[in-house]
């Protein structure tokens, strides 16, 4: 007896991002779709960054915890298009995001056409807008550095994509 | 070669072999910023290679990878362009070939996006949004060190002398560009080199750098005649798979 969809999405919602383990896979906007294919469970998955190293690992995280919870016969297939795009992470992800320090994307990235100078980004330690690009890149090539310079700490922005 | 074949190779080779020179800073960069920006860049780069290559691949059915056809071709075999394989000789010159590349990369890209085959178009289509952040920082660091000191100036002035002849490979086409132009694959080569042409002269103008007007252009590497660095980007590349071949991560 195979699971129902809605209980493999909310499985699904309890995986942590391998890179940003605050938010769930889920959160990220990441899964397109749960269905069943005779009695194969397929999860279809879009890329966020093309070399994003996480992606390899999200699939073997998927496959594993289904398998562990007893979902038997699971394909994980990558799906190109749509591309993802950061306005598919829920409320809820911004949320986590924030609490972890990292500040959440702008909403409505296609208007940002992928310019960091038009993505207003507000400290996720003080809330405070006045602040500061230090490198368009960080940690990882989703987030750009910034620093605030209203409590002049630094933190990594979640780039609009 | 089929044309289209030829098409996604010299997608997928231009990105790799950029990702592997982009690579090459890690941990040698100026600054940590830069260090962590160019690292990075490499990643998108070489995760867009294994699209256009696995593409490649499939579309020549020979049961290739896009990891067979990265480390187990040979250098004439390569179709990248040749301004992507010139070294990390000054941080000015990674900057400008970066540049230059995204230039023609972008408009490239947002041409690919209504190509007529479904599997390009969804490349570019996720791709196109990686690019965007690319040339956002590289014409900023360009206008920036261009219209800087004394010092930078001089060496991005420098940099752009040095790449200017490459830029012909970049907008190079031959038949197969026209033939994939003309069934709706890729955008008309003239509209992309008209881009990069707006694009460049606007940056450079920002930047106060001068275009060179020389004579001299060098081509060859989109049909497999490569410059002499070629040969130690796959030494160096290609190393693992050559002397432990079929080895696995």
């Amino acid at each position: 007896m195979q699971p129902a969809t809605e209980t493999v999405w909310s499985w699904l919602g309890e995986i942590p991002d391998p890179e940003i383990p605050a938010i769930s896979l889920a959160d990220l906007g990441i899964i397109r779709d749960v269905g069943y294919e005779d009695d194969k469970l397929v999860v279809t998955v879009t890329p966020t960054y093309s070399g994003c190293p996480a992606t390899s690992i999200i699939a073997l995280d998927i496959e594993t915890e289904l398998l562990k919870r007893g979902a038997e016969n699971v394909e994980v297939r990558q799906q190109m298009s749509p591309a993802w795009t950061t306005d598919w992470i829920s409320a809820e992800g911004r949320e986590k995001l924030r609490a972890y320090g990292i500040a959440p994307p702008a909403v409505a990235a296609a208007n940002c056409a992928g310019m960091l100078k038009a993505q207003n980004v507000a400290c996720p330690h003080c809330g405070s807008e006045d602040t500061v690009n230090i490198s368009p890149r960080g940690s990882t090539p989703c987030k750009a550095q910034f620093r605030c310079n209203a409590c002049m700490e630094p933190f990594d922005y979640f780039k609009a994509i | 070669m089929d044309p289209f074949l030829k098409f996604c190779l010299r997608m997928g080779d231009n990105a790799l072999i950029l990702g592997q020179r982009t690579g090459e800073w890690c941990g040698h960069a100026p600054v940590l910023e830069e260090d962590i920006a160019f690292a990075n860049m490499g990643l998108d780069l070489i995760g867009q290679t294994q699209f256009w290559l696995k593409l490649a691949g499939e579309v020549e059915g020979k049961g290739r990878s896009a990891d067979d056809l990265a480390f187990l071709r040979t250098e004439r075999e390569f179709l990248n362009c040749l301004l992507v394989e010139q070294p990390n000789s000054d941080f000015a010159v990674a900057l400008m070939r970066q540049y230059l590349f995204d230039a023609w990369h972008l408009p490239m890209l947002e041409g690919l996006t209504a190509s007529r085959d479904e599997r390009v178009a969804a490349i570019a289509e996720k791709v196109v949004k990686e690019v965007r952040y690319h040339i956002d920082r590289s014409r900023d660091l360009v206008i920036g060190l261009g219209d800087g000191t004394t010092e930078s100036h001089a060496r991005m002035q420098g940099a752009l002398n040095t790449l200017w002849p490459f830029v012909a490979d970049l907008l190079a086409t031959d038949d197969a560009d026209e033939e994939m132009f003309a069934q709706g694959i890729i955008p008309d080569p003239e509209t992309v080199a008209a881009s990069f042409r707006a694009e460049t002269a606007a940056t450079f103008a920002a930047g106060k750098l001068e275009t060179p007007e020389t004579e001299l252009t060098r081509t060859g590497g989109r049909n497999g005649i490569h410059s002499e660095h070629m040969g130690y980007i796959l030494a160096e590349m290609q190393y693992l798979q050559r002397t432990y071949p079929g080895v696995n991560w």
